[in-house]
């Protein structure tokens, strides 16, 4: 915890932080911050991201416990989905007089 | 991050060109050119800076304000000002910089803010010419900002633009307030208005053809407009909001241009504005000084919430200063 003089040390881990904004939403997430522990992060959240009434509940997570896929949108991680059209409504023909279909 | 074969870098830098092109966003952890992610940290960090040193010229005034209701107001703008310091620090942290770092930069001169700051707020007039002057220049330039490349950056400034509305709002009020009041009232007005209406509008930044940055950066989407284009959208937005409140903009040249349909106005004095970047205006010294102490004095509140952390079991004290997440980062590039 020692601070060499001049140089400043960050020891306080980061974490994520995801709001619900009201009730029947999602969390989402809305960024960041440094905090000694997950309560103080919590707090540092409030005063953070929800000054003005913007969340109704707040999840903070630590960075480092968060697993995450490659970012590439094109990344072959999610092949398996993109060559399925038959997975969506609009792959199948239904004459158009075939009523509340 | 690690050497990679040429040809794959090949395929990444394609792959970043035709984000770009596409309007799509470059978003934490995607590859980008070392330059865009230099350009990008300098760019975050200096504007995160510069709201975390734009606290101090209005927070001057707190212990001073007129009424309770001016103090609530001044204290909740100047903890936003708070707050976007940390959002921006919070994006900059997703292209790889250490928050510490960035702070360490800043208070040794290393990295820039903006030179608006390095100016006094005198009477509490300044206030209000801060609110309608300075942070309208701001939306002037930040409104573009949110469609910005790098997404972290572009969410962080809508956030930052909704607050920033009633920064301006605030202001103008409170200018209203005092032109309604004594004479003196209103030549304070005036006089904070003449302090600061040229050093706003060099907040844009330098001319455009002694801008060489402007244009790779508008190639890269961190820039929309130039920064003379946001120079005349700031003064034609702002002349009517001087005649409502009834001051006089100090320059003489400023005049409707009916065949352009802008306001021409005069010469900004750049020798001021290159003195007060390079560290020579009125308060670099005691902005620096201020940020540094108030580092200093809270090292100890930062070790003791570390030891409790560390002292229930937490993640406090012991975890490592590098988050799993820019580990990550350089792994995917490897």
């Amino acid at each position: 915890m020692e601070e060499s003089p001049g140089q400043v040390r960050s020891d306080w881990p980061l974490y994520e932080v995801f709001l619900r904004g009201k009730r029947g939403l999602n969390h989402v997430h809305v960024g960041s911050l440094h905090a000694a522990d997950p309560e103080m992060a919590l707090h540092h959240a409030r005063d953070l991201y929800t000054r003005r009434n913007e969340g109704v509940s707040i999840w903070v997570v630590a960075a480092k416990d968060i697993t995450a896929s490659s970012p590439d949108e094109k990344d072959p991680f999610f092949a398996p989905s993109g060559d399925k059209a038959y997975r969506h409504p609009t792959f199948y023909e239904i004459p158009d007089d075939v009523p509340h279909i | 991050m690690a050497a990679l074969p040429e040809e794959m870098q090949g395929d990444l830098q394609t792959h970043f060109d035709q984000t770009l092109e596409r309007g799509r966003r470059i978003e934490p952890r995607d590859w980008v050119p070392e330059a865009y992610r230099a350009t990008m940290i300098r760019q975050i960090a200096q504007h995160a800076h510069s709201e975390i040193i734009g606290m101090q010229p209005e927070g001057n005034w707190i212990t001073r304000a007129p009424s309770l209701r001016r103090k609530a107001i001044l204290i909740a703008k100047v903890q936003d000002e708070a707050g976007h310091g940390m959002y921006l620090y919070s994006a900059a942290e997703t292209l790889g910089a250490d928050r510490a770092d960035l702070t360490d930069k800043l208070i040794r001169g290393r990295q820039k803010y903006s030179s608006i700051f390095n100016y006094p707020t005198l009477t509490y007039a300044d206030v209000g010419v801060i609110g309608w002057l300075v942070d309208g220049a701001a939306i002037c330039n930040q409104v573009p900002l949110c469609r910005s490349s790098y997404g972290p950056y572009g969410r962080a400034m809508v956030r930052i633009c909704k607050e920033e509305s009633f920064h301006q709002r605030q202001g103008y009020e409170l200018l209203m307030t005092m032109m309604r009041g004594t004479a003196a009232q209103r030549a304070m007005v005036q006089d904070a208005t003449n302090r600061f209406w040229w050093p706003s509008l060099m907040m844009f930044g330098p001319p455009d053809d002694q801008s060489p940055n402007t244009a790779q950066s508008m190639a890269w989407g961190i820039k929309r407009h130039t920064n003379d284009e946001l120079r005349q959208r700031f003064v034609d937005m702002t002349v009517p909001q001087a005649e409502k409140l009834g001051v006089t903009l100090p320059d003489e040249d400023l005049k409707w241009n009916t065949e352009r349909e802008h306001y021409d106005f005069g010469a900004v004095d750049w020798t001021e504005f290159m003195a007060v970047v390079r560290g020579n205006g009125p308060c670099n010294a005691q902005r620096i000084a201020r940020r540094k102490a108030a580092h200093d004095e809270g090292a100890w509140v930062r070790e003791a919430a570390s030891a409790h952390a560390a002292k229930r079991g937490g993640s406090g004290g012991s975890s490592p200063p590098e988050p799993a997440l820019r580990a990550a980062l350089r792994q995917d590039a490897a």
